[in-house]
């Protein structure tokens, strides 16, 4: 269990794709250089999506958790 | 310079648009430019005051798959492709034109189309913006 902070919660449980990536471009685009932005999803798209729009945004993808029925991405914004 | 993703709408179904809508968003948030054009009936979709209207699936969805797309709508799990398209909007460079040809064919206007629609354009000015792959659907 990662110990960061987290700056902000979504929870897109529920969502389909894209709508979880959706959520977490919002979220980074609003916030701050060095927060930490945490999304719950049970969309499975997510699982590739999520890492690689992180990688080509250039943030830095924290953790993946998987959890019961859903996963937890932990985001920090880098830029 | 990433490439770009030039997306041409022919068909008006709802189905077929969406599936093209999830292609335009991806495609921005992955950081390509991403050109729509409209013809014939995707064009006819983008009538300002049917845009919002049931469209139909596909011939291959027959009646089971009619259904399907209906349970997931109660589901939750179907977003309208002209909200796709308007987060597609929202996250990169995403840019719709309509084909000049199909606008003369229908006798469409610029001020008949919804206001997503960016401008009218030929097909030869479409292909000098298409460096990259080009999906027809």
């Amino acid at each position: 269990m990662s110990s960061t902070a987290i700056t902000k919660s979504i929870d897109a449980r529920g969502m389909p794709c894209p709508g979880p990536l959706m959520s977490l471009i919002g979220a980074i685009r609003e916030g701050q250089i060095g927060d930490v932005i945490e999304v719950l999803s049970s969309d499975e798209g997510s699982a590739t999506d999520i890492p690689a729009w992180v990688a080509k945004a250039q943030h830095e993808m924290v953790d993946v958790i998987p959890e019961d029925g859903f996963r937890r991405f932990v985001i920090r914004k880098a830029r | 310079m990433d490439e770009t993703l030039s997306l041409v709408l022919f068909s008006g179904t709802d189905d077929k648009l969406t599936a093209a809508a999830v292609l335009a968003v991806g495609g921005a948030a992955m950081g390509r430019t991403v050109n729509v054009f409209l013809q014939y009936w995707a064009l006819e979709a983008f009538r300002a005051d049917r845009i919002r209207k049931d469209h139909g699936a596909a011939p291959e969805a027959g009646p089971e798959g009619v259904s399907a797309l209906a349970r997931a709508t109660e589901r939750g799990k179907s977003q309208h492709w002209a909200d796709l398209l308007e987060q597609a909007k929202l996250v990169g460079e995403v840019t719709v034109h309509a084909c000049a040809l199909s606008m003369d064919l229908f006798e469409i206007t610029k001020d008949d189309l919804d206001p997503m629609v960016d401008d009218v354009e030929g097909v030869a000015a479409f292909m000098a913006d298409a460096t990259g792959p080009i999906v027809f659907i």
